[in-house]
């Protein structure tokens, strides 16, 4: 690591104002920053420790919820609203990283993390446009059966690894920002950026910007949904692909229809495609298997990680008609 | 503000780098938790802070001013080894002990978050506030302890066992309530 100043903040103010100098960075659990700092991949002159802002969860005007961003994942995913009204999230949040990691890492950081990419942590021996802008990418024509068959550039094949993130994009949530030109409040769905030319500008988070808090809207009444990861072993590992589903149903007719992606994209893939093929449409499997087909027209799959794009399509598959199973 | 390690008070480190793995080994020669991988991903540095199972590799030192932090150093008691630990031996459940304070601090959390009602991944039913024991739940709450030696079947049966005479004695009160 590289020397710098460590200071706590009690609130958002507090960190936004220690947070105004070059080189500052907000820290939450560690879980991915303290990594990052100690491969020297991330080198800022000051750290502001923001665990001490609001980590409460309470209900909003509109029926739903305001989780505080230093919310660690744990008493989100065991509060009591959460697992019964978004057991969506519940399952993402439990679906990854260890309890250990759990219990240390907390929303705002999850929703912040960075990429597992290998070559992106390999400092000494690999290029990577995300560390050195312009130097070159050693995944594209490196082991990459972990990579992105979505979204990618010719600059950076990266995935984003929060399970969190594609619950929530799901989910229609909202990110509430504060910085020093005000506060403001965006989807999650359009906070990631994909990498285009410039992979290091991963978000559209301005300078000095913090995330202050996760916003759910009203539960989805009548519909079922569910969270299906899969990776290369049971448990502790990142997704290969994931699939975050919300379905209703009516008369054997999907009515409603919200589908993200993980482990496919640089960023939570809402899979808009795949819902515009289904609205309206028979719940059958064939249905689903077409919008999922709908889905990955796109896809543009690299040396290793061609599998990637019939995984996705046939857990796409799975996840609603088993939905579609538990709703008839 | 001090740190207390297993009761006893200690100064934060001056440099904020200093995790809170290399406090404990380092600076204070508490050599139970374990630098395995220094990057989250094998468990053999878990401690409790706050009676909460963490990763003291990925924990700065600092952020645990004014907080209470349990080693493994901190479990036996003057009527000898913890219940786990003694379970340890009794079921195998390691081999050169690289793994096992991680392993014990972490099913010591772990039972915590059971009887909080904490649900993991594989439970079905995540209305009911007592996730029910199985292998297959400690199975999924320890995951993030690895042993290279191959003793978790060992380190499971312990746990199994420690945890269902701990449920047994709740459900013992619960029913003289």
């Amino acid at each position: 690591m590289t020397p710098f100043s460590y200071s706590r903040a009690s609130d958002a103010a507090g960190a936004i104002q220690l947070g105004a100098v070059a080189q500052a960075k907000y820290l939450g659990g560690g879980t991915n920053l303290v990594d990052l700092l100690r491969e020297t991949i991330e080198q800022p002159s000051a750290v502001i420790d923001v665990t001490g802002l609001s980590a409460a969860i309470t209900q909003t005007d509109a029926g739903g919820l305001l989780i505080g961003a230093a919310a660690k994942n744990t008493a989100v995913a065991e509060h009591r609203a959460v697992r019964t009204q978004y057991p969506l999230i519940s399952r993402s949040i439990l679906a990854g990283a260890s309890a250990q990691i759990r219990n240390m890492a907390t929303v705002g950081g999850n929703v912040l993390q960075r990429t597992r990419c290998s070559y992106f942590y390999d400092v000494d021996g690999s290029r990577c446009n995300k560390r050195v802008q312009g130097q070159g990418c050693d995944a594209i024509d490196g082991f990459n059966r972990n990579h992105a068959i979505l979204g990618a550039s010719s600059s950076c094949v990266a995935t984003h690894p929060s399970d969190m993130c594609v619950a929530l994009a799901a989910l229609d949530a909202m990110v509430h920002l504060q910085g020093p030109a005000g506060a403001r409040v965006i989807p999650l769905t359009d906070l990631h950026r994909l990498p285009g030319e410039d992979p290091q500008t991963e978000t559209v988070l301005h300078m000095g910007e913090l995330v202050t808090a996760i916003e759910l809207p009203a539960p989805l009444l009548g519909t079922r949904s569910t969270y299906r990861k899969v990776r290369d072993r049971a448990s502790y590992a990142f997704a290969l692909v994931s699939v975050a589903a919300v379905l209703a149903l009516e008369d054997g007719i999907v009515t409603d229809v919200r589908l993200a992606l993980g482990g496919v994209a640089p960023k939570p893939w809402r899979a808009r495609k795949a819902e515009n093929s289904l609205l309206g449409a028979p719940a059958a499997e064939a249905a689903f298997r077409k919008a999922a087909e709908a889905e990955l027209s796109d896809a543009a799959p690299l040396r290793d990680n061609g599998f990637k794009v019939e995984l996705a399509i046939r857990t796409m598959t799975a996840v609603l008609t088993s939905l579609a199973g538990e709703a008839s | 503000m001090p740190i207390r390690i297993n009761g006893t008070e200690a100064d934060a480190p001056l440099d904020p780098r200093v995790s809170l793995l290399d406090l404990l080994r380092e600076g204070l020669h508490l050599f139970g938790a374990k630098k395995g991988c220094n990057q989250g991903a094998c468990g053999a540095c878990t401690v409790l802070v706050d009676g909460q199972r963490v990763l003291s590799c990925l924990t700065l030192a600092v952020q645990c001013e004014g907080r209470d932090v349990t080693t493994i150093e901190g479990l036996a008691g003057e009527h000898g080894l913890h219940e786990l630990q003694k379970a340890f031996i009794e079921h195998d459940g390691f081999q050169c002990g690289f793994c096992t304070p991680g392993h014990i601090c972490s099913a010591l959390g772990m039972a915590a978050e059971l009887e909080r009602g904490v649900p993991s991944v594989v439970t079905a039913d995540f209305s009911d506030e007592g996730a029910t024991l199985s292998l297959e739940e400690i199975r999924e709450r320890m995951s993030g302890n690895l042993c290279r030696c191959g003793a978790h079947n060992g380190i499971i049966a312990a746990i199994a066992e420690v945890q269902a005479r701990r449920q047994g004695q709740t459900d013992d009160k619960e029913a003289m309530a």
